[in-house]
């Protein structure tokens, strides 16, 4: 709020963040995840197509916030360990493992890391689950949202969640959540990405910018 | 302060000393959480808040949570943050209890003043910009994020909102405080122009609940307030009575 005067553009010296908006939600049967696509470093967006839902194995995915650099690295180590993991055991892992493995790292280096991933997916033990880490704690919750679009939201997700919704409801219920904190927070942006993902399988969705729902702008 | 107008804001040079009780210099260069001395004895106190104000086809509904805080400590658990302006204009405010009563008092003086030469009530606007030129000319010393509501005859229900750093603006929806990010994504869906009375107040209750549930600074009960041509009607809901959003 105060003013500053700037000899150079802040933003190149400023790490690049996921300033973000994600949410994971379970239905009857699978997860659907969902994460906007910009990647800021300071005021400037140096990407605004990112697909910020990776994935850990067939039928897991993660979405990842916070600082990209941080958030990209745990992804790809988990989903290495994960490997490994599922080839020891002879099985497709489970949901609840890889976010252990999340969590794990996630908490020992709690001081040198700064992001946050939401680990959800679909096993044959436990149907749909989702796993919020943040910062080293690990919780199963029938939905999760993170990011700093997340805040916006948090009003809407309590109001507008139900338990046993279908499969249908729940990509709108994450599409509307996502383009109400995308409306709200200047670090989300761009378009959205959806995963629905459950026995048969992952489905990943892009709805472009044009295409999300309007809400009554003032 | 005696001899001093009521009308004009006059500024201390270390207004928050009014709040806050005198210790040693030592003791603020010490860690906040120093266990000698309680954090609030040390923090201004502060209406950390959620307020909305909604307009309907004939007035407006204002609300407001009802929790004063000092750093961790409540305060005032009850209290009354949508204050009379005049008659028929009320405001919502947030940010800090000092400067937002200090700028309150004053523009009502002001206003009440205006309205006996205008020989007439006055318009929501007028009362709306008293708040933004005290809020802008003052910006840098005042953190003050205030909503006006009122209804005047010529222009019916209005909603200004003021925000920190003094700005102006009509809108027929607006939310403050620190609990208002929480539920700027309830109120963007939930919001449609055209509501009746009582959906405004279900609207505004639920939104106002949503946010005392996410928001530490926000809590207590919920007070309503619909202003129309008939005048203010007041309402309070209590903890117990909030409409329910919870997932578990």
């Amino acid at each position: 709020m105060s003013e500053e005067m700037f000899p150079e553009p802040e933003w190149l010296s400023e790490e690049v963040k996921t300033g973000t908006t994600i949410i994971a939600v379970t239905f009857d049967g699978g997860v659907v995840l969902g994460s906007d696509s910009r990647v800021s470093a300071g005021e400037a967006v140096v990407n605004r197509v990112m697909n910020k839902l990776s994935p850990l194995h067939d039928k897991i995915y993660c979405a990842l916030s916070g600082s990209a650099a941080d958030a990209q690295t745990i992804a790809e180590i988990v989903n290495y360990q994960l490997d490994v993991h599922s080839i020891e055991v002879e099985d497709d892992p489970l949901v609840c493992s890889a976010a252990t493995l999340v969590k794990n790292i996630s908490y020992k280096y709690k001081e040198e890391l700064s992001a946050h991933l939401i680990v959800a997916g679909w096993d044959r033990k436990k149907g749909g689950q989702v796993y919020a880490t943040l910062s080293g704690l690990l919780t199963s919750q029938p939905f999760a949202i993170g990011g700093s679009g997340s805040f916006y939201i948090n009003g809407f997700v309590d109001a507008e969640y139900r338990k046993n919704m279908t499969k249908r409801e729940c990509q709108e219920f994450v599409v509307n959540a996502l383009t109400l904190a995308m409306g709200r927070d200047g670090s989300s942006g761009g378009v959205a990405y959806v995963v629905t993902i459950d026995k048969d399988g992952a489905e990943e969705k892009c709805v472009l910018g044009n295409e999300l729902p309007k809400f009554f702008d003032e | 302060m005696c001899g001093l107008l009521p009308g004009v804001l006059h500024l201390r040079s270390s207004f928050k000393m009014a709040t806050a009780l005198q210790f040693p210099a030592n003791v603020s260069t010490l860690n906040n959480y120093n266990e000698l001395y309680p954090d609030w004895t040390q923090r201004e106190v502060s209406t950390g808040t959620t307020i909305m104000a909604v307009e309907f086809d004939g007035g407006v509904v204002m609300g407001a949570d009802s929790r004063t805080t000092t750093g961790a400590y409540i305060a005032n658990r009850v209290t009354d943050k949508l204050t009379p302006i005049h008659e028929r204009i009320l405001c919502c405010r947030s940010g800090s209890a000092a400067d937002t009563q200090a700028i309150a008092d004053a523009v009502t003086y002001q206003l009440g003043f205006h309205s006996i030469e205008l020989d007439e009530a006055p318009l929501v606007q007028t009362a709306a910009s008293l708040f933004r030129d005290m809020c802008y000319r003052y910006r840098e010393e005042l953190m003050a994020g205030i909503i006006v509501g009122g209804w005047d005859p010529r222009r019916g229900g209005q909603v200004y909102t003021v925000p920190v750093g003094g700005m102006m603006t009509r809108q027929p929806v607006s939310v403050g405080g620190s609990g208002s990010s929480y539920i700027y994504g309830y109120v963007d869906s939930n919001y449609r122009p055209g509501m009746s009375k009582e959906e405004c107040l279900k609207f505004t209750a639920g939104a106002l609940s949503l946010a005392m549930e996410r928001d530490g600074s926000s809590g207590g009960v919920v007070r309503l307030a619909v202003i129309s041509e008939q005048g203010v009607e007041r309402q309070v809901i209590l903890g117990n009575q909030l409409p329910k959003f919870s997932t578990v």
